[in-house]
């Protein structure tokens, strides 16, 4: 039979229906990977065996009648920004190359508690700055659905391996998009969880009050069963939300969208640069919610405009400090440095500034540098400052707009997937493509991308839907609904 | 706004990054555009508005002192560059020329 | 206010920047146990090394030991306090960063009252800036020879929890800034909040010091130095004593003042007793403080500082004020006492309350008691003659039963003998003696002395003492002073 690997939910059903091994499934997941790798390089690290051994471990114990976790026999890739005890974590940085951690992220510890089999880590832009995942130090990753484009980024590995049918289930990180524009690249469903949901622990940090782990599937249906599992308390995080986590499956049965006010962003479709198949995608989908019985009202989020600066100038300065870590010293990569060198500035300094200098790409310099300058003396008020007043303003703006609307529909990239190449010369281009997902990580609200068609070219295009704090279930009943009324997560590309 | 190469090295000084002069000469530019790009916060009147370091209205999370085990000093330097049997191995601040 | 041997008049400007590590079991961020003298790095995880991904968590007993140490220092606790991160690279940090408290520290405001080192019937009070909680940095072991080989990292005390205590510049004298330490150090003993062992680094000082000169009617300032590296309070004040003298003659030399040179730091090389010029760094620090984005601000509501403060007890500004109403006893000798720490002031006051005469008490304190835990390197912990004891011992003389010779005979048998003040007066053969045998024994020595008796009828009294000496060989227990007056007496009666 032909095994499933676009979906958890059917490949948990067809285990429990003894038509399916853990085994069987890992073993399908890994030949497909193999045959994709050369295409996509999405990987930076693959488990092969240890995989294997999940799995087997998961038969035994089905066999045996010990209860099982709520994704037993699951595959599932990791982006490479997570650490794990028994695969690498790099970053996908020549800094950390080889790095081996001592300890699993909280939410890896959780996917292995939950039976998830860990097919491998995957590629990233450079400590996931990025959006085309063209920044790592570890090869280009392509498109499932055109190879020669972007998959999207910084999560880019994870959403390429499931949209190429690897594994139905990946775990991304998202800082200002990371998550959410790779899954619209991908045709996949990506979710962004309310800040503090998800624990941080064990997520090399890039902004640390922006980041946020979150799950890529196909399906809604397969993201809320890895959301279920990753999300709650976790006291070695002092920023995760001691909060109950409701059951997410009840929420993905529950598709009755009648009086659901839908707050459409209508100043984001005007926005400039926002390419016409986007908004296509994005009229269509409110047809969609309308004619299904939602409430459509109009919102805007008047300091819109400045989200983007804002974002541009608080996560670089906790980059670089997050980053300043990385010198050579305790871990990573530590550069060999001449008699003249030593001689020069002295053997420490000059081992900080060469081992940071080969082991960070350009994109990371390019921000520390920028950080840096924000934080220093003098500077500290105009931006970091100034920054952090706006990101308040922002806030503001969606707790208004929450007052007049349950969830917010707006586009999730200005355009389908780029060339490769296309835009590494131009850093400032590369940021715009963060326009319409920033908002939510400066706020800390939940946010889901949903496939929502195709461009004529057959790119896939993403709609977004964002929620106030903690209403991740709310993301998932609107976003059930829609892929109940619509077949776009259903697409496969031919790979 | 601009930056000049001194400003530039300065700051990477700061940011302990030796900069080659090739990188020096496209990252001033780049940086002064991005400089330039972020300003326009500078229109928005925020005189009244605390600033939000955290999306989180939450205070007060911590731990009892109780003891946790520790790594292994082995654990511990596993991933040092450089390391004896207990210690990590640094270069000295000074070199031989000083 | 201290003055050179010089035609100017100069006043020493002191601020000191007192670093004491709290006493925790674990670190301020994460679990890991503090305790000193460990093998190194054993006592790392991966928050406290800094590793990819680790967060750090906050001891809530630093919180609390801070909020103790700041309302004991007489400072305001304000209601949300937070942490930011102090950015600079060095070895000893892995982070890149120490997590430390800039804007709002936990501790605002306060003053600590010290004993005037020139006048202790005086204090001074000494007002402090703020004091702020931090995580303590790693050791860096540097080989003998500098630049040779490389430098050893140990993290084992890295993320250890510190107070950092800020001064105003108020002191005006060597002294007086180590008279400040020595209370410190006596009130965050008395709270069992730190060791504050200077040896094992628990506590750790910096001092500015700079000098105002009054020169051709103008008052200028000298440039400020801090002063690093001192390993004793004795070496706090030596350094700045030379600092002092160093920077007048300096000032003579170059006339440069604090608008010439910005602060600059020396380090105190106790040794040679000087202070050395540390190397200037290549670049101005710019620590770029920020909100630490992975911790969240700690808000500390009213009752719980209400609470902290009901728990204080009574500290020893306030134990030294008692012990002098209620005993009657000296401010000097009040301040010996409760210098000695909490032991020593139950010991004193056990003593004074079964002897029923203070002044007596702190007497023997001050001297005996002193002396033999000197002598034999004792602690008041375990000091053989309970207090109880010794109070009954003195209770005897106060009543005549004894006198002060004697007594501290008594004292020195207990002392090696493990046995009451009973006891060792029978183990003595000490016995009283009745008015009769000192009439014979002042009788017989008045007619074997005519010659005291002639002297002292001619108006020396003091002459009786010879005949003391007499009287003590005779009978062992005859009191010094009935003798005295016995014999008086019977001359004047003739
Ligand atoms: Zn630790």
């Amino acid at each position: 039979m032909s095994i499933p690997l676009d979906s958890a939910t059917e490949l948990l059903r067809l285990q429990a229906a003894g038509e399916l091994s853990a085994v069987q499934i890992t073993q399908a997941a890994l030949d497909r990977i193999a045959a994709t790798e050369p295409q996509i390089s999405a990987f930076t690290h693959r488990a092969d065996e240890a995989a294997i051994a999940a799995a087997e471990k998961i038969d035994r114990d089905r066999s045996a009648g010990l209860p099982l976790g709520p994704l037993a026999g699951i595959p599932v890739a990791v982006k490479d920004v997570l650490c794990t005890r028994d695969m690498p974590t790099t970053c996908s940085s020549k800094m950390l190359a080889g790095y081996h951690s001592p300890y699993d992220a909280t939410v890896v510890a959780r996917l292995r508690q939950a039976g998830a089999v860990l097919v491998g880590k995957t590629n990233m832009d450079e400590f996931a700055m990025g959006a085309s995942t063209e920044t790592s130090a570890m090869g280009v990753t392509g498109n499932p659905w055109d190879p020669s484009r972007t998959p999207g980024g910084s999560s880019g590995g994870a959403a390429a391996v499931v949209a190429a049918g690897n594994c139905p289930l990946s775990l991304g990180s998202d800082t200002g998009g990371s998550i959410r524009q790779p899954a619209a690249f991908c045709s996949l469903t990506g979710m962004k969880p309310t800040y503090g949901r998800v624990s941080r622990y064990g997520l090399v940090a890039f902004a640390s009050s922006l980041d946020q782990v979150g799950p890529m599937a196909w399906t809604v249906e397969d993201a809320a069963l890895l959301l279920q599992v990753i999300s709650g308390f976790d006291p070695a995080d002092s920023t995760s939300l001691d909060e109950s986590v409701p059951n997410f499956a009840s929420d993905v049965a529950a598709t009755d969208v009648r009086g659901l006010r839908i707050g459409v962003l209508r100043d984001s479709l005007d926005q400039e640069g926002l390419e016409p198949e986007v908004r296509r995608a994005v009229l269509e989908a409110i047809d969609v919610y309308r004619s299904a019985g939602a409430e459509i009202v109009d919102v805007s989020l008047p300091h819109s405009h400045y989200w983007v600066p804002t974002y541009y100038v608080i996560a670089p300065c906790e980059a670089s400090s997050n980053l300043s870590r990385y010198d050579g010293a305790h871990y990573g990569y530590r550069a060999a440095i001449s008699d003249a060198e030593a001689a020069e500035r002295g053997p420490l300094l000059a081992t900080y500034c060469k081992s940071r200098d080969e082991g960070f790409g350009a994109e990371v310099k390019r921000r520390i540098m920028l950080g840096t300058y924000a934080l220093s003396t003098g500077y500290y008020d105009a931006y970091y400052l100034k920054a952090l007043k706006v990101r308040r303003l922002i806030r503001g703006d969606f707790d208004a707009a929450f007052a007049q609307a349950d969830v917010l529909l707006g586009p999730v990239t200005p355009s389908a997937a780029f060339r490769l190449g296309e835009k590494t010369d131009d850093p400032l281009q590369m940021y715009l493509c963060d326009l319409f997902t920033v908002g939510a990580n400066l706020a800390g609200i939940p946010a889901v991308s949903l496939p929502a068609g195709f461009t004529a070219e057959g790119l896939p295009l993403g709609v977004q839907l964002q929620a106030p704090p903690l209403q991740e279930a709310r993301l998932i009943r609107a976003g059930a609904a829609f892929q109940k009324l619509t077949t776009h997560h259903a697409q496969r590309p031919t790979l | 706004m601009s930056l000049s190469g001194a400003d530039v090295r300065k700051l990477a000084l700061l940011a302990r990054l030796e900069l080659s002069d090739a990188e020096v000469a496209v990252l001033g530019p780049q940086l002064a555009r991005i400089l330039d790009f972020v300003e326009q916060l500078s229109e928005l009147d925020t005189e009244e508005v605390e600033p939000m370091t955290t999306a989180l209205d939450v205070v007060n999370r911590w731990a009892p002192d109780k003891l946790h085990r520790s790594l292994t000093v082995d654990e511990a330097l596993a991933a040092a560059p450089r390391r004896d049997e207990s210690c990590f191995l640094v270069p000295p601040v000074l070199g031989p020329a000083h | 206010m201290s003055r050179l041997d010089t035609e100017h008049q100069v006043e020493t400007i002191i601020g000191l920047e007192v670093h004491v590590q709290l006493r925790t079991q674990t670190k301020l961020f994460c679990r890991c146990s503090t305790e000193f003298g460990a093998p190194p790095n054993t006592q790392t995880c991966p928050v406290c090394l800094g590793l990819p991904g680790a967060l750090p968590v906050i001891n809530e007993h630093a919180i609390e030991l801070a909020i103790r140490t700041g309302l004991a220092l007489n400072c305001e606790i304000p209601p949300l306090t937070k942490w930011d991160r102090k950015q600079y690279f060095y070895p000893d940090l892995p982070k890149g960063y120490q997590i430390s408290q800039f804007d709002l520290p936990i501790c605002a405001d306060g003053f600590l009252e010290i004993t005037d080192p020139a006048d202790d019937t005086h204090t001074r009070r000494i007002p402090l800036v703020r004091a702020h909680l931090e995580e303590d940095a790693g050791k860096s072991m540097h080989d003998e020879a500098a630049g040779i080989s490389d430098t050893r990292i140990d993290l084992n005390r890295c993320g250890t929890p510190l107070l950092e205590i800020v001064t105003q510049p108020a002191m005006r004298s060597a002294a007086e800034a180590r008279a400040f330490l020595s209370e410190l150090k006596l009130l965050l003993t008395h709270l069992g909040v730190s060791d504050c062992e200077m040896q094992e680094g628990s506590l750790r000082v910096d001092a500015n010091v700079n000098l105002h000169i009054e020169a051709d009617g103008k008052e200028i300032a000298t440039p400020i130095v801090e002063i690093k590296n001192m390993n004793s309070f004795r070496a706090v004040e030596r350094a700045i004593e030379y600092e002092v003298r160093r920077q007048y003659i300096d000032w003579e030399d170059t006339g440069e003042t604090i608008e010439d040179r910005a602060k600059q730091t020396r380090g105190w090389d106790d040794a040679a007793e000087a202070t050395f010029a540390q190397r200037e760094k290549e670049e101005s620090a710019d620590y770029r403080y920020f909100p630490d984005p992975d911790l969240l601000p700690v808000r500390l509501p009213r009752e719980r500082i209400e609470a902290a403060q009901a728990t204080l007890g009574e500290l020893p500004a306030a134990t030294r004020q008692r012990l002098q109403s209620q005993y009657d006893i000296k401010a000097y000798d009040a301040d010996v006492i409760v210098n000695q720490g909490p032991a020593m002031i139950a010991y004193f006051e056990t003593t004074a309350e079964t002897a029923g005469d203070g002044r007596r008490a702190s007497a023997w304190m001050q001297q005996d008691v002193m002396r033999s835990l000197k002598e034999s390197d004792w602690e008041i912990g375990t000091f053989p003659i309970p207090a109880i004891d010794l109070g009954r011992l003195l209770r005897k003389v106060d009543a005549g039963e004894l006198d002060n010779a004697r007594a501290r005979d008594v004292f020195q048998y207990m002392l090696e003998n493990d046995t009451d003040a009973e006891g060792a007066i029978e183990a003595l053969g000490i016995v009283a003696v009745d008015a009769g045998e000192i009439e014979a024994l002042c009788r017989e020595l008045l007619e074997a002395n005519p010659k005291v008796v002639e002297q002292v009828r001619g108006g020396k009294e003091q002459a009786i003492g010879a005949l003391i000496g007499q009287a003590k060989k005779k009978n062992p227990n005859a009191n010094p002073q009935q003798v005295k007056e016995t014999c008086l007496r019977m001359i004047r009666e003739g």
